[in-house]
This record gives structure tokens, sequence and C-alpha cells, in this order.
């Protein structure tokens, strides 16, 4: 299946979003994520199961004024 | 000093507020705001980059949210929406922190906030239980309004976003201070110490910056400089300055002259 994250296409097989982080050495960082324009909680990585078209925005903090 | 400045429900030890963008490294960002006294520091929310550099230094390293309060902004944001979405990704980021730097700017080369999605936003983002401090234009009605809606501080520009410009709006400034009771705060314009001490000599509750120390020879340096300018200037507006004359008064006595 075809999902899009931080704008870019991915092919992914189906998968819950924990272990998406997982695979991108991300689980366990400072980010947060929306998924299809909304915030996914921390504590529910695990629950969501991503799906066909899902559109997922990845952001961590950088500087800034 | 005992003074403090309260903004919402936080109450602040240091009346500048610092950015994190532009300075060469982390270790150098760190080592400016250590030497700036602030307690407020604003960040960006961006992009993560996948599965690239898993070990790279992360700026919530370097600037703990134990230690400072942070300020995420929505640099960038050319609309209320997009606004909206990043304060709420902010927010999951940070454990629910809600204290947001609202900024929605305009494409155009003078970055100047554009006050029709600003308010817009300001209503979801304040109905959405954030406190809001907001960068805007130096309008006073705008400024009010902001006020009405709820934001819990009104950052009118000094000049242009990076300009170092200094005050350009000096009377504006003020009358929005004169009808404001949240806190104002001048964000961005300030080149050096002196563009700081005359923001805060008029009355200002603080000073957001970030070029005018990122940029400087000694970032660290000028972050102390800053530092000074800002608690001599809120000190001069708490002493309140002598009347404006046209003409010489001496200091020394004219009576007791010899000869």
């Amino acid at each position: 299946m075809q999902i899009s994250v931080n704008g870019e296409v991915e092919q992914i097989e189906p998968q819950s979003l924990e272990n998406y982080l997982f695979n991108k050495s991300l689980l366990g960082r400072r980010i947060a994520v929306e998924r299809n324009g909304d915030i996914v909680p921390k504590s529910q990585f695990s629950d969501v199961i991503l799906e066909d078209g899902d559109v997922l925005e990845i952001v961590h903090a950088i500087g800034g004024g | 000093m005992t003074d403090t400045i309260q903004v919402g429900s936080y109450t602040l030890k240091s009346r500048l507020l610092v950015g994190t963008g532009k300075y060469c490294d982390l270790d150098e960002t760190g080592r400016a705001i250590e030497a700036s006294g602030a307690d407020v520091v604003t960040m960006a929310v961006r992009r993560t980059n996948l599965g690239q550099h898993p070990n790279e230094p992360n700026l919530l390293d370097v600037i703990s949210p134990d230690r400072y309060t942070l300020l995420p902004n929505t640099a960038g944001c050319h609309t209320a929406d997009d606004a909206v979405r990043t304060c709420r990704l902010a927010r999951e980021l940070l454990d629910g922190h809600n204290l947001v730097k609202l900024e929605v700017i305009s494409k155009s080369r003078t970055l100047y906030p554009d006050v029709v999605e600003t308010l817009s936003a300001a209503r979801t983002l304040v109905d959405d239980g954030f406190e809001v401090m907001v960068y805007t234009s130096d309008d006073p009605l705008i400024a009010i309004e902001l006020e009405a809606i709820g934001c819990v501080a009104v950052m009118p520009l000094g000049a242009p976003i990076g300009s170092g410009l200094g005050l350009q709006n000096p009377y504006n400034i003020r009358e929005i201070l004169e009808q404001l009771k949240v806190p104002v705060i001048v964000d961005a314009g300030v080149g050096t110490a002196s563009d700081a001490t005359v923001a805060m000599e008029l009355g200002c509750e603080g000073v957001l910056m970030n070029t005018a120390i990122a940029e400087a020879k000694d970032p660290v340096k000028m972050a102390r400089a800053m530092r000074l300018a800002i608690e001599s200037g809120r000190l001069a507006y708490e002493a309140g300055r002598m009347p404006r004359k046209r003409y010489a008064d001496a200091s020394s006595p004219e009576t007791g002259l010899i000869g």
C-alpha cells in the first residue's frame, strides 16, 4: 500500500504506526505525528494501523526565532 | 532582582525572550541562551529527516524543557490553518505544553504579519486551550482585538524580522502600551543593545529577539549585552526619566562662587 510521509510517497506493508516509526529509528525520539490532519498522541502509536492513502507529518523541534 | 513578568499562567524571571535560530551550531546556541539569562526560548517545528542521522543532536537536548520555558513558533506559516496545525503538533511534541508564539507571515519581502490570518488563528487557538503570545503589526486596533480574543501577550514588531533597524515606531508601540492590559513585548527589529533599552524605556514588558544576538560577531557577548540592556531599560522606565528642557540647567550651585 501507499502512504505519504512528510510530502514523500512511500510503499509499505500494512503495519502499526509504532512499527513504522521503529523501522525509521524514530521511536522514542522527541517527535510529534499528525495523521490525516489529526494529532496522534504518543500513547496511541501502537493502536494506529496505517491504511492505504494515509498522509503523515512527522515533526521535531529546531532552532527558530 | 525579584522583578517578574506574568504571561498568562507563566511567571517569567527575565524580560528578555530569545530565539534559537541562525546560530552556527547547537553549542553556540546553548552558550548564548545561557548568557542571555532568558527563561523563555523560542523554537520552530519542522519535518523530521526520515532515516538519516539517527544520532543527530536535538535542540531539546541543549535547550531542556525542564530548565527553559519553550515557546514554539509558527514561523513559516502563511495561513491560519497551517499555524493552528503547527501549534497542535508543538503541544504534542512538548507533552501538553500550551504556550505558543503565533505568527502568520505574509509572503512579501517585509515578512510583515498577515493580521487577517493571525486574528483567525488566534481565535481557534484560544478556543482550543492554548495560551497565545501573538506576533503582530504595530496597529493599535489589531492589538486591542488580539487582547479581546484572549491572547496572553501581544508582540508588535519594532521593525521587520531580522532587519536590525531598531524601533521604527515608538509612537505606535506607546499607543499599544496605553491601550492594553496584557503584556506588550516588542518582537523583531532590535539590532543592538540600545534598541532593546529604547523598547524597555517606553514601558514594554519585554523584548523578544533572535538575529541581533545570533548574527553578532560574538553572539555570547551580545547576549550578555542584551541582558544588561533590558535590565537597564526597565530600571530607567521604573525610575522615571527627567523632563526634557530646551536650555541648559547647571548641575553645580550658581551661588558661593569665588572672586
